[in-house]
C-alpha cells in the first residue's frame, strides 16, 4: 500500500455502529496494553543511535515507558527506531527487518537524515526512509534531543490510543507481495525526493576549478 | 634538518634517476615527492627497508582527481616511526591508463585503502590480492563517485536509485565457493 | 580441536564443510552498521570477511561542494564520538595549509576539548564492550558520566553531538561563564567513576576469561597492518603523536603514554583506562594555563569585521561581504595534518586550487585501517571472541563508511 492510499484512509468516527460499549472497552485495555510495553528495535546507524542509547541510559530513562527491552530481533519488536542516516546500500536491509517485524507494528523515523535525507543530498543515500517503509511519526532534529526521540514515542502511544480493533483490517493490512519492495512507487519517490531550497544551489564546485570538459560523460542515465 | 630532507631526495635521485620527477616542501615541513607511477612499487620497496629511511607505517593511500588535469593522482602518505618523519609520494596517473601496482604485500594496510581508491576513482590496482567495491553496493553501476565528473546526487534518478537499491540479493554475493579456502577444515 | 568420535562415521557420505554464518549488518554487538561473513568451523572462525559500506554518507564528494568554514559540520557528523576532535583536526589542517596562526587561547580552548573528546569517546567504548560481554551497569556507570560532558558540550555549542565549534581561525564562540568550573569539577570528581569501573572490570575474572589472550597481535605486525592508536600502544609500539609530531605544545605539558606488551584485547582496555587518567591530568594542566586574551584570530583572511566597523567604513563593510558570500580562500597547496585521535592517528588531508572550495577533502580514518586487521585477529577463536575482538578495536562506523 502505497503513500497515497495511506493519505486517503478515513480516520474512525464515533457512532460507528460497530464501536459498541464492549468493544470500546476492549479496545481501551488492548491498546492500553499496548502502548505501555512497546518493545522498540532500535536500528540505529549513526549519530542518532548515540541519542537513541543516550535516551535509554539513566539520565532520560526509556525504562518508564515500558520500554528498556530494546529487541533486537524484528521478531519480537514493536516499534522500528530508525535511527541514523540510511544509505542505498543499507535500503534493503532496512525493507527487510520491516518486513520480518510482526504486526501491529509502527515506525519511526528519527533525526532528519531518516526523515528525508537531511544534510546529505547526495549520490548514496535514501532521502528519506517514508520512500522504503511506511513511516508513522517523524523526529526532526539532527541528533534529536532524547526529550524529543521520548516525545515521539508518545505520539506512537497517542496513535496506539486512538485505535480500534473495529479497523483491524485496515490498520494491519499488510500485503505479502509488496515485501522487499519500497512502499513508495516511482511517482512519490520523485516527489519525495525531490532537490529542493538550498540543494539547488550547492552543487558547484570551487570558483577557480575547471569542471570537467563537455562530452566527457553521457545524459544522466534515467 | 633540510640537511637530511636534501640527502634523503639525492639517495633516491641517486638509485632511481629519472624516476623521480620532482620535490618540494608543502606548508613548511612536509616533504613531498613525485614519482612515475610505473616505478612505485620499487620505489616505495626502497624507502620500507632502507637503514636510515625505514618508512614502516603506510599512514595512507588516497588520489585526487583535479578535475583541471585529466587523469588521477595516486597519492602515498609515509610515516618512519623510528626516524620520525613524515613523507608524501605521489603518482600521476594519465586519464586512459588509470593502472597502478599494488603495495598490499608491502603493507597489509594498503589492503583495504587500495580497495578503496579502486572503488571510488576506477584506479586499477594491479596484484591487488582481493580488488573489489569496499564502500559502494556490489551492484552499483553508476560509476566512481569521487571522479569529478560524477555529479554529486549520482548519473541515475532517485527512483532508478532507489529500484536498484532493494534489488540487491546481499544473500548472494558471496556464496561460500567464492570464499577462498573454502571446504578446509581448521584443522587441516 | 576434533571432538573424539567413538562411532565410526562412514567416510564420504556426511556432506559436511565449513558453514556461512552472516553477522549483521542490523546487530547489536556489531557498534554499528557492519557486516561480517564469517565461515566457520564449528564454532571456530576460519575466516572473516568484514563488509563495509552500510553508513556511506558521500562526506569527502560533499567537501569538494562545501567552502572551506562550511565543511566544519560535516566532520562531527563522522565520529560521532568525539565530535569536537574531528571539528578541531579539520580546521588544524586548513589553518596549517593558509600558514595562519591561532590565539593562545584558542590552543588551549581546543586541547581542552580535544582531551574531553577523547575521555568521552573512551566511556563509550567502555559502555559498549562491557555489555557486549554482558557486564550491563559499566554501560550505565559510562553513560551518566558522558551526560555531563553532553552537558559541557551543550552549554559551549549549543549541542549534544554535532558541536561544529571550530571555524578557520578560532572557535565558533568563547566558553560561557562558568564552563571551565564545571570542568573543574567534572576532573575532579570523574577519577571516582572510573575506580568504580576499573573495580567492576580490571580484576573481574569473567572479564579476565574474556579478554586475556584474544585477539592477539605482536608489534611488528600491527605496524605493518596500520594499526595506530591505543590498538598499536598495546602491542609495545610507543607512538603516539602527541609525543612524536606534537601540536599545541602538547610537548610542554606532562603527562605520560601507556604502552601495553600482549597485544591482546585485555591490554588494549588497559591502555585505554589508563589514557583516560592521563587526559584527566593534561585537561587538569591546561585549565590552569588557560590565558585570557580573544579566541579569534585577527586575520583579514579569516575573521569578520566587527559590526561597528561594517556600519562605519565602506572597506570593511566589502570584506565582511566577501568572506561571509564567498567565503574564505585558502591559497594552493596540499596539506596532511593528524592528531591523536581517541581512536587512533586521525589525519586531513585537503588539497586547494586557491578557491573556497576544496579540491580534494580527505580524511584518514583510524578505525578503517584498524578493522581491516580483523580478518587476522580473529582467526582461529571462537565467535563470542570474534565480538569482544571487535570491541576492544573501537570502532565508529560513520567514519569508516565516511
Amino acid at each position: 500500500m502505497g503513500i497515497k492510499d495511506r493519505q486517503n484512509e478515513q480516520l474512525p468516527v464515533a457512532g460507528n455502529s460497530e464501536l459498541t460499549f464492549l468493544t470500546t472497552k476492549v479496545d481501551f485495555v488492548v491498546n492500553w496494553a499496548r502502548r505501555n510495553s512497546l518493545w522498540p528495535m532500535p536500528f540505529g546507524t549513526a549519530c542518532c543511535a548515540i541519542e537513541m542509547m543516550a535516551s535509554a541510559a539513566s539520565n532520560f530513562d526509556l525504562a518508564r515507558f515500558g520500554m528498556e527491552r530494546m529487541s533486537f530481533s524484528p521478531r519480537q519488536a514493536d516499534v522500528l527506531i530508525c535511527a541514523g542516516r540510511v544509505p542505498y546500500k543499507l535500503a534493503p536491509v532496512l525493507r527487510r527487518t520491516w518486513d520480518q517485524m510482526m504486526q501491529p507494528k509502527w515506525c519511526i523515523s528519527m533525526g532528519a537524515c531518516a526523515s528525508s535525507g537531511g544534510v546529505f543530498d547526495t549520490y548514496s543515500m535514501v532521502q528519506g526512509i517514508d520512500t522504503i517503509v511506511p513511516v508513522d511519526v517523524y523526529v526532526p532534529g539532527c541528533p534529536p534531543r532524547p526529550e524529543g526521540l521520548i516525545y515521539g514515542l508518545m505520539m506512537i502511544q497517542e496513535k496506539i490510543k486512538s485505535e480500534s480493533m473495529a479497523d483491524h483490517e485496515r490498520l494491519r493490512r499488510e500485503d505479502p507481495e509488496g515485501a522487499g519492495k519500497p512502499v513508495a512507487d516511482s511517482s512519490e519517490v520523485k516527489a519525495l525526493t525531490g532537490v529542493f531550497g538550498n540543494s539547488t544551489q550547492q552543487d558547484k564546485f570551487s570558483s577557480l576549478a575547471q569542471t570537467a570538459r563537455p562530452g566527457r560523460f553521457k545524459d544522466v542515465l534515467k | 634538518m633540510t640537511e637530511g630532507k636534501v640527502s634523503m631526495i639525492e639517495a633516491m635521485v641517486d638509485v632511481f634517476g629519472s624516476a623521480i620527477t620532482g620535490s618540494e616542501i608543502q606548508c613548511g615541513d612536509q616533504q613531498v615527492v613525485h614519482v612515475e607511477p610505473s616505478n612505485n612499487l620499487e620505489i616505495l620497496t626502497w624507502l620500507k627497508n632502507t637503514e636510515g629511511h625505514d618508512y614502516d607505517l603506510l599512514l595512507d593511500v588516497t588520489a585526487v582527481d583535479y578535475g583541471s588535469v585529466p587523469g588521477v593522482e595516486v597519492v602515498y602518505q609515509l610515516w618512519s616511526i623510528t626516524n620520525k618523519k613524515l613523507l608524501r609520494i605521489k603518482c600521476p596517473l594519465p586519464e586512459d591508463s588509470l593502472k597502478i601496482r599494488s603495495v598490499a604485500d608491502l603493507w597489509g594496510s594498503a589492503n583495504w585503502l587500495e580497495r578503496e581508491v579502486f572503488d571510488l576513482f576506477g584506479v586499477q590496482f594491479e596484484g591487488h590480492p582481493d580488488l573489489r567495491r569496499i564502500l559502494m553496493p556490489k551492484n552499483y553501476s553508476e560509476g566512481h563517485p569521487l571522479r569529478k565528473d560524477f555529479p554529486l546526487r549520482g548519473r541515475f534518478s532517485r527512483e532508478k536509485q532507489t529500484e536498484l537499491a532493494l534489488k540487491q540479493d546481499y544473500e548472494d554475493y558471496y556464496s561460500p565457493e567464492q570464499l577462498e579456502g573454502f571446504g578446509q577444515r581448521a584443522d587441516d | 580441536m576434533s571432538v573424539k568420535q567413538t562411532i565410526e562415521l562412514p567416510q564420504g557420505n556426511l556432506d559436511s564443510g565449513n558453514m556461512l554464518v552472516n553477522i549483521g549488518p542490523q546487530h547489536p554487538a556489531t557498534h554499528g552498521v557492519l557486516r561480517l561473513l564469517c565461515e566457520l568451523d564449528g564454532e571456530t572462525i576460519v575466516q572473516i570477511d568484514p563488509d563495509i559500506g552500510y553508513l556511506h554518507s558521500s562526506f569527502e564528494k560533499l567537501g569538494e561542494f562545501r567552502t572551506w568554514n562550511q565543511i566544519v559540520p560535516l566532520t562531527d557528523r563522522m565520529d560521532y564520538l568525539a565530535p569536537l576532535m574531528y571539528n578541531c583536526v579539520y580546521v588544524m589542517a586548513v589553518e596549517k595549509l593558509m600558514d595562519l596562526k591561532v590565539t593562545e587561547r584558542c590552543k588551549v580552548v581546543r586541547v581542552l576539548c580535544m582531551e574531553m573528546e577523547r575521555i568521552f569517546s573512551h566511556l563509550l567504548w567502555l559502555g559498549t564492550t562491557a555489555i557486549d560481554v554482558g557486564a550491563f551497569t559499566p554501560f550505565l556507570y559510562a553513560f551518566q558520566e558522558r551526560e555531563r560532558i553532553y552537558k559541557l558540550h551543550e552549554a559551549f555549542t549549543g549541542a549534544r553531538i554535532t558541536t561544529s565549534a571550530t571555524r578557520i581561525g578560532g572557535m565558533m564562540a568563547d566558553l560561557p561563564e562558568g564552563w571551565t568550573d564545571e570542568l573543574r569539577n567534572f576532573v575532579e570528581t570523574f577519577p571516582e567513576t572510573l575506580d568504580e569501573i576499573d573495580s567492576l572490570l580490571t580484576r573481574n575474572g569473567i572479564h579476565l576469561g574474556r579478554t586475556q589472550d584474544i585477539g592477539t597481535i605482536s608489534g611488528s605486525d600491527a605496524v605493518n597492518a596500520g594499526f595506530t592508536g591505543p590498538n598499536l600502544r598495546a602491542s609495545g609500539i610507543d607512538y603516539d603523536l602527541r609525543k612524536d609530531r606534537p601540536y599545541y605544545d602538547y610537548e610542554t605539558y606532562a603527562f605520560e603514554v601507556p604502552i601495553g606488551k600482549n597485544g591482546d584485547c585485555y591490554d588494549r582496555y588497559l591502555v585505554r583506562m589508563e589514557e583516560m587518567r592521563q587526559s584527566l591530568k593534561i585537561l587538569d594542566q591546561a585549565l590552569r594555563r588557560l590565558p585570557g586574551g580573544p579566541i579569534n584570530v585577527d586575520d583579514p583572511r579569516v575573521s569578520l569585521p566587527s559590526k561597528t566597523d561594517c556600519m562605519n567604513d565602506m572597506e570593511s563593510m566589502i570584506h565582511h561581504f566577501k568572506i561571509v558570500t564567498e567565503g574564505v580562500r585558502v591559497p594552493p597547496g596540499d596539506c596532511y595534518f593528524a592528531i591523536e585521535g581517541s581512536k587512533g592517528e586521525l589525519g586531513m588531508y585537503v588539497v586547494s586550487d586557491g578557491g573556497e572550495k576544496p579540491v580534494r577533502w580527505r580524511v584518514r580514518p583510524p578505525s578503517f585501517v584498524n578493522l581491516s586487521v580483523l580478518p587476522q585477529l580473529a582467526e582461529g577463536h571462537q565467535v563470542s571472541d570474534l565480538i569482544m575482538i571487535n570491541a576492544s578495536l573501537d570502532i565508529v562506523l560513520g567514519e569508516i563508511d565516511r
